[in-house]
């Protein structure tokens, strides 16, 4: 499906010890990224999208399985190699009132990760932060501002100008704009995808927000309990989707149209631990159609070209042959 | 007719050492029985504000409600003293709070918080009816009478917030305020939240006041919809009017921001941010940020004008469009 692949992640797991035995927070995790593209992730809290962004960008190390990068297998980086990569993929976080240093001004916050490197004159660093703000739509005046000063959608420009700083190749964005309100929400959406089209950034966007990744995604993960259980291209899931659980999330989304009522799947049920969990399909619990077969380990299968689902019952469900 | 809820020129300000915040100013509207109303704002634009200013709860000082009326059943809640409004307070108003992790006592079951308010009010019943009616109640919400003695720590979110809605609804209100019910939920829980409640309204025939920034949420469960900026209602009607016809460049502007399902279009947010309630720009509150903004906007207070039976917009456009009609 993808030609150009920058990002290609192969089976990758992540656990956490916990005193009640291994978290899965990712588990068995496929997929690519094409350069210059945006792959969406979607789930609910717990589901380990956000683990899954701290894996790829080195501030958590993989359990098992591995990533390519632009060519290179950068699962095991160190030292030098480790700073390389960290160079080409940065991350924004959900939380700029959190993720900024208080301490910090706005110029040194932008600064800091260009004064890493090593390679920037006072000059040159001066220069890269005025060309930064302007970027990111940041006035001038804010220069020496410290976060405590700013309102929550400045505070993210500061988060997106000092992630974009290095000019990275593939930026995670972890639900960026969750913690904004609707209309700074999209003010930051339309500058993610003005920077996109400049610069040709890869983004990986995690987010519970389906409308959200809709718009700003070309290809999509869902997932549940750490695993994958649909990837697909943006039009394919919505128009399109074929594993039980992204049918319950797109219906239970509520829309702003009052006169097309979706026919909603209440599910039942909450959220399982993903401590210990059982072998199969994680969402068998909650699934309307489970059966035997759904609690022996699952594949994930490509049903149509470019669109992968993992459910032993997909083609029975959808009378796919 | 007399109404079920009717507020009238409420102002709420917070008053503190250097400054004021104009949070509430000038807002009325009112509710009839068994319908619901969904106040809809951003991030501080007052709505927090009224329904506590309703149930009486807001923290003085540094809060004050400097005028107004509320209404229930006959009597203005402002006025009565606070001895009867603590037995409005649970029993006839309740009240469901945003944040479920922060609304449960942590070292009290979850059993208890609800037999707490049944004892309250209903001194009628001895203690073992009192757990019964409490064990009923969690069943209700579709949490097993089993987990009666267990506490807050050991529930899910989505959990924790259908015992905060049992207690709410323990002694069968007449008016519900749900600040923002199901904002700290999953899309899936919250789909399962949003259906108990509105099984439990219709069974009841509650009336209640829905307060969201999901207009989303709005679209499934309110008759009525008020929009709220920076303290005043700028757009009021019933769910078709203001979803077919939003009238106010603003609630013109929220929808704009919002991202459909269909990617048709990109999206048009609203330029700027929201006014500092401490200082209000003058004329209309919105001026600042309307892309059709005249010298009048910055000088003259608007009023309501009706630009369809029982649709209310406040804005000078609006006026003009109507009279040129």
């Amino acid at each position: 499906m993808i030609m150009d692949e920058l990002l290609q992640v192969q089976n990758l797991k992540k656990y956490f010890p916990t005193k009640h035995g291994m978290l899965h927070a990712v588990d068995d995790v496929t997929f690519s990224i094409g350069r210059g593209r945006t792959m969406g992730v979607v789930g609910e809290s717990g589901c380990g999208k956000s683990t899954l962004g701290r894996v790829l960008t080195h501030l958590e190390t993989s359990t098992e399985g591995q990533f390519i990068f632009d060519g290179k297998d950068v699962t095991n980086v160190k030292r030098k190699a480790l700073k390389e990569y960290r160079e080409n993929a940065q991350i924004i976080f959900q939380d700029p009132y959190s993720s900024l240093n208080p301490r910090y001004t706005v110029e040194e916050t932008i600064q800091e990760p260009l004064i890493l490197t090593h390679r920037y004159s006072k000059a040159q660093l001066r220069e890269k932060t005025t060309e930064m703000m302007d970027l990111v739509g940041i006035a001038p005046r804010l220069r020496m501002s410290y976060p405590h000063e700013l309102d929550g959608g400045r505070r993210q420009r500061v988060v997106i100008a000092r992630a974009l700083a290095l000019d990275p190749k593939f930026v995670v964005c972890d639900e960026p704009v969750s913690s904004l309100d609707v209309s700074i929400q999209a003010q930051i959406l339309n500058l993610l995808l003005k920077l996109q089209e400049e610069k040709k950034f890869t983004y990986m966007f995690i987010t519970h927000d389906l409308s959200v990744v809709r718009y700003i995604s070309n290809d999509i993960c869902v997932m549940y309990l750490g695993q994958l259980v649909e990837s697909a291209s943006s039009e394919a899931l919505f128009a399109n989707p074929l594993h039980p659980y992204t049918k319950a999330l797109l219906s239970a989304l509520p829309t702003v149209d009052i006169h097309h009522k979706m026919n909603r799947i209440v599910l039942k049920g909450e959220i399982t631990s993903p401590v210990n969990p059982p072998e199969g399909c994680r969402f068998a619990a909650r699934c309307n159609y489970a059966c035997e077969a759904c609690h022996k380990k699952q594949q994930l299968q490509e049903v149509e070209p470019g669109h992968f689902v993992s459910c032993c019952r997909v083609k029975e469900l959808n009378n796919l042959t | 007719m007399e109404k079920f809820l009717e507020v009238k020129n409420l102002e709420v300000q917070y008053v503190l050492k250097e400054e004021t915040v104009y949070a509430v100013n000038d807002i009325s509207f009112s509710l009839e029985k068994g319908h619901t109303l969904g106040l809809v704002g951003e991030t501080g634009a007052g709505k927090t504000s009224i329904a506590r200013a309703i149930l009486r709860v807001l923290p003085v000082p540094p809060s004050q409600v400097k005028n107004g009326e509320i209404w229930f059943e006959g009597k203005d809640l402002l006025k009565i003293s606070e001895e009867e409004m603590r037995s409005i307070r649970g029993d006839k108003i309740t009240m469901i709070f945003q944040d479920p992790m922060t609304a449960l006592n942590p070292v009290m079951k979850v059993g208890d918080q609800i037999a707490e308010v049944l004892e309250m009010h209903d001194t009628k019943l001895g203690k073992a009816e009192i757990r019964r009616e409490a064990e009923k109640m969690l069943e209700m919400v579709g949490i097993p009478a089993g987990r009666y003695d267990e506490y807050p720590h050991q529930f899910s979110g989505g959990m924790k917030q259908r015992v905060v809605i049992a207690i709410a609804l323990a002694c069968n209100p007449e008016l519900l305020l749900a600040d923002e019910p199901t904002t700290a939920l999953d899309v899936t829980i919250q789909a399962q939240v949003l259906d108990l409640i509105r099984n439990l309204r219709e069974k009841n025939n509650t009336s209640m006041i829905l307060i969201t920034h999901d207009l989303g949420v709005v679209a499934e469960m309110c008759d009525d919809v008020a929009v709220v900026y920076a303290g005043e209602i700028i757009e009021s009607g019933s769910l078709e009017d203001v979803f077919d016809h939003p009238t106010h460049p603003y609630t013109q502007g929220l929808f704009g921001s919002l991202p459909s399902l269909d990617r048709s279009e990109p999206l048009r947010p609203i330029e700027g941010l929201t006014p500092d309630p401490t200082n209000l720009p003058k004329g209309c509150k919105f001026h600042p940020r309307c892309p059709y903004a005249t010298e009048e906007c910055k000088t003259t207070k608007n009023e309501f004008c009706e630009v369809a039976p029982g649709h209310l917009c406040r804005c000078v456009l609006a006026m003009k469009n109507q009279e040129g009609k």
